[in-house]
């Protein structure tokens, strides 16, 4: 069992506002910016699973620009990704993962749709 | 899994990280070296090991960045410390550490990698920029500085080195000059006939050539900084000298521990690579072999691998010295020099070939019977050197007539197949890669030519065997009976033209239908979205911003603007024909100040506006769209500009209205997405000064009407459009601009440029003219039916997009907030601003906490 990930269960999570439903771009992204933190949210209403919405770090490790949210949202290999929009390396929606060059993960967050608000998670 | 604790690992150290004391690690992590040492890699100098053999493309664009060899994440690993900018000073054998600035380090065992450092002759008055070398990334910056306020440099040395050195300099703006002390150019890889003729190439090039002159001493000039004295009275003046006249092995570190040297220098290697001490071992060019020390890549590579191997207890190849043969592109001359290139061998005979009309030079050096080849002379044209190369390499009996391997290759060309290549043959030297591993790896199900690369490394090196690798895998493919696969990505087993014809055919409108009917998956991906939504955008011409279409566009199309590389944006307002009123140009100057945009003139005529953020394009329209401005499509894969001559108005040459029949086209076409991008320019006469042979569609005025060029293209690979049709009145020139466009449209590949799709073509361009002008097909009236769709469904995408708030709510920099984005930054320079530069953001930053 991976320690971090028990610490992660065991804390309550804390949601917060971030912004509203109508401000979501099906089967795109935008961005939203709570505290300093730049969130890009990526909204897919029609996955098998149901409606899934998921908050990545918005800055490009690659560029240094702040971008993530202006990718292309699409799927490699079975992963949901965006493109990040200036050199276009992939990055898996659900974790953050960097598909070309693993060492550049983007920070993710526990994100939800509560009602008409999209509440967010930013940690302790 | 390591489970040895740190104390249980023996330390080695690696000295040096080039080329090679790079591979040396690499091969040394591949191999499992980690699960008994901890590597510890010192270099003196401040940055990772990069490409040294494409040193001199740094000043033709590549930064130091892209210059690095592999991936930072080897000197991440645990257990290898890259300690940069730390010289090893000395070795202590008897304790066995090496004395570093940073501290002692114990070892094990050691690897010497220090590489070479130039020579620089002793010449009296050489100093500064007049004894400048070409060696390191710090060296070029030197270079580079030195250059700022130079017209004239001039290269010591006419080897190898000394040649990319020249080239370097004619890269920053110098007039070059090459100073060789022997009678010819590449002394040590090319003959007689060959060296003159690269002469003539590199002469051809504005660079000067001048041999057999000794440089003796070097004093102030008076046109330029310095005067290079030559003997006999003779003298050469410049503003910076760059010394390439040979390297030295860098042994000071094996003098200074008393190992064994080479009778020329170097540390003295068995053909394990070691040292006369048993723990330290010596690889690239600080090392010498039989008394020789190697100055290429591949041999480095070569003890790289057999040092790694054993270092893991693994069986390793012995080094008994290596292939010197080297094939270059020297200031874009080919040069190549195979095996025995002098014919020193006793009964050698050579075949020669020589050109002097394109400076061309063939040699081929047999053996006394005739029966096998030992080596070759290369200059003008490499294409014949894998073939030779094989013949040498791998021993393989020659034809009847050896000359027919450097004759001009004619229709039926004698080139070695690569079948009969047998499995052993080497294919890769850098990383020795066989022609047996290649199809083992197709074997293994690797089909495609990335894939085949990463995973055997062939081609990775210095790249100059990446041709004979497609050869080989194509044909090992068929041999297979594997066709290669033209799916459009994982979600469409079809090529663009065959979606093309589907969405047509069937009247598609949306990507979801095509997806659901045709494709697999329900997301699509960043290959096959943008390629639909230019499809349907040339089919049926809706407006971007739908909502069923906005997912499907690149980041440039989403927002209508061109995305910038700090996020910003750059925006552009269609100039038809760069003809704009006084009014106009005021109007954009005041948005351009309003907003603080940098401005900039483009090559098409027009003027692009840099370092919006995403909240302000709506604003910026809004105000070009109130003067008089439409889009300019300079996002899209779509119609760019119609750049034009003010033709017969004014010119006193001009024999038709270039710029009214611009204003037609660029009217007609604008709007039009396309595979690629299209650009058209319209000359009112043969002077061409709209320079239409280089567009997409040129269109050239003559005394009886319009001369019509296609397929032409700028950039990377320009290429001279062709003369398609002559005398052409108005309605039928646009007439074939309609049937040439569409056609393309329906049949190119994705991003294919119409230049490319030209030489695609099968049948060529007769077969383009039967199509578009005698409509051998039947297609002409159904392109023309499909263009006038398009035509007449135009409507400007940003005055669309500001008449509906919905499509307005994207652009926001943030969706909850009104600010911009507070990490871009600018500074101002030669009166606008730009985006700030990485190592300029900590000055800010402490400024702006000042």
């Amino acid at each position: 069992m991976n320690p971090t990930s028990a610490v992660a269960i065991a804390r309550q999570p804390a949601w917060r506002p971030l912004c509203g439903r109508q401000d979501l771009v099906a089967n795109s992204g935008v961005v939203a910016r709570l505290e300093g933190v730049q969130v890009a949210l990526f909204y897919l209403p029609d996955e098998p699973e149901g409606a899934r919405l998921f908050a990545l770090d918005n800055r490009d490790p690659k560029s240094g620009a702040n971008v993530i949210g202006r990718g292309l949202v699409g799927s490699l290999a079975g992963e949901r990704v965006v493109a990040a929009p200036l050199y276009k390396q992939h990055f898996r929606l659900q974790d953050g993962t960097c598909l070309e060059y693993p060492e550049q993960a983007l920070a993710v967050w526990p994100v939800r749709l509560k009602g008409d608000a999209v509440e967010i998670d930013l940690g302790p | 899994m390591n489970s040895k604790l740190a104390s249980d690992l023996q330390n080695l150290v690696v000295i040096g990280n080039g080329m090679v004391g790079h591979h040396v690690v690499e091969q040394l992590v591949e191999r499992g070296a980690l699960a008994r040492y901890q590597i510890h890699v010192f270099s003196e100098e401040p940055r990772r090991a990069y490409d040294r053999v494409h040193l001199s493309e740094y000043f033709s664009g590549r930064d130091a960045e892209s210059l690095a060899l592999g991936a930072a994440t080897l000197y991440q690993t645990p257990g290898v410390t890259l300690h940069l900018g730390v010289p090893v000073l000395e070795i202590d054998r008897a304790r066995r550490e090496v004395i570093t600035a940073a501290g002692c380090f114990p070892y094990a065992q050691v690897v010497l990698a220090t590489g070479s450092y130039p020579f620089v002759p002793p010449i009296e008055g050489a100093e500064g920029d007049s004894r400048l070398v070409y060696r390191t990334l710090a060296d070029l910056d030197t270079i580079q500085a030195a250059a700022k306020n130079a017209r004239r440099g001039v290269v010591v040395g006419g080897g190898l080195l000394g040649l990319e050195a020249a080239n370097a300099l004619k890269s920053l703006g110098l007039e070059a000059h090459v100073v060789e002390f022997a009678p010819r150019l590449m002394p040590v890889q090319l003959d007689e006939p060959g060296g003159q003729a690269l002469k003539a190439r590199i002469e051809s090039l504005g660079v000067g050539v001048h041999l057999a002159r000794g440089t003796q001493s070097i004093t102030p000039g008076s046109e330029y900084r310095y005067r290079m004295n030559f003997a006999g009275d003779e003298f050469l003046e410049t503003d910076l000298i760059v010394f390439s006249a040979g390297i030295r092995p860098q042994d000071a570190l094996a003098r200074q521990c008393a190992l064994g040297l080479g009778a020329r220098g170097g540390i003295a290697i068995d053909s394990q690579c070691r040292s006369s001490d048993p723990h330290i071992y010596a690889v690239g060019e600080c090392a010498a072999w039989n008394d020789s020390v190697f100055g290429l890549v591949a041999p480095g590579y070569q003890m790289a691998r057999s040092v790694a191997a054993q270092l893991c207890g693994e069986p390793a190849d012995a080094f008994v010295g290596a292939d010197m043969s080297t094939k270059l592109k020297l200031l874009g001359v080919d040069v190549g020099s195979i095996g025995d290139a002098h014919g020193a061998t006793a009964g050698a005979r050579s075949y020669r070939f020589i050109d002097e009309a394109s400076g061309s030079y063939r040699r081929l050096v047999v053996s006394a019977d005739g029966k096998h080849a030992l080596g070759a002379v290369l200059v003008g044209d490499n294409s014949y050197f894998d073939t030779l190369l094989q013949y040498v390499q791998n021993a393989i009996t020659l034809p009847a007539d050896p000359s027919s391997l450097i004759l001009p290759l004619g229709q039926a060309a004698p080139a070695l197949g690569v079948d009969a290549l047998p499995a052993s043959a080497t294919v890769c030297s850098c990383h020795n890669v066989s022609k047996g591993a290649i199809c083992c790896a197709i074997d293994a199900g690797c089909t495609d030519l990335a894939g085949l690369k990463s995973q055997t490394r062939a081609a990775t090196g210095c790249g100059g065997c990446a041709g004979l690798l497609k050869q080989v895998f194509e044909h090992a493919l068929t041999a297979r009976g594997i066709s290669v696969d033209k799916s459009l990505c994982e979600h469409f087993a079809y090529t663009r033209q065959e979606l093309y014809s589907i969405v047509r055919v069937e009247g598609i409108e949306t990507f979801e239908q095509l997806l659901a009917r045709h494709g697999k998956g329900h997301l699509g991906c960043a290959v096959c979205k943008p390629t639909v939504g230019s499809i349907l955008a040339s089919c049926w011409n809706r407006q971007i911003q739908e909502p069923w279409l906005v997912p499907l566009q690149d980041t440039n199309d989403t927002f209508m603007a061109n995305m910038q590389k700090n996020g910003t944006y750059s925006v552009v307002p269609r100039i038809p024909g760069g003809e704009v009123t006084p009014d106009g140009l005021i109007a954009i100057g005041a948005v351009a100040k309003k907003y603080d945009l940098y401005t900039k003139i483009t090559g098409g005529q027009r003027i692009d506006l840099f370092g919006a953020q995403l909240h302000e394009l709506p604003d910026i329209w809004a105000e070009l769209i109130a003067a008089g401005f439409e889009t300019g499509h300079a996002y899209g894969k779509s119609t760019r500009t119609v750049k034009s001559c003010v033709g017969s108005t004014w010119c006193r040459y001009g024999v038709q209205d270039s710029v009214k029949m611009a204003l037609l086209i660029e009217d007609r076409y604008k709007g039009l997405r396309s595979p690629h991008k299209l650009k058209f320019a319209v000359s009112g006469c043969t002077r061409e000064c709209a320079e239409a042979q280089s567009k997409d569609v040129g269109v050239i005025a003559t005394e009886k009407g319009w001369n019509l060029y296609i397929s032409g293209n700028g950039g990377m690979r320009p290429r001279h459009a062709e003369l398609f049709a002559t005398d052409l009145d108005d309605a039928t020139l646009i007439r074939y601009i309609d049937r040439f466009l569409m056609l393309y449209i329906r049949t190119a590949d994705k991003l294919q440029r119409t230049s490319v799709w030209r030489e695609s073509l099968e049948g060529g361009l007769d077969y383009l003219k039967a199509v578009i002008i005698e409509d051998s097909l039947g297609l002409a009236g159904e392109l023309e039916a499909q263009m006038q769709l398009v035509v007449e469904r135009y409507e400007c995408e940003w005055a669309n997009a500001l008449k509906d708030p919905e499509k307005l709510k994207r652009f926001r920099t943030f969706v909850n907030d009104q600010a911009g984005d507070p990490d871009i930054h600018f500074v101002k320079e030669r009166g606008q601003r730009r985006p700030v530069r990485a190592e300029e953001l900590t000055l800010i930053t402490t400024q702006e906490l000042v």
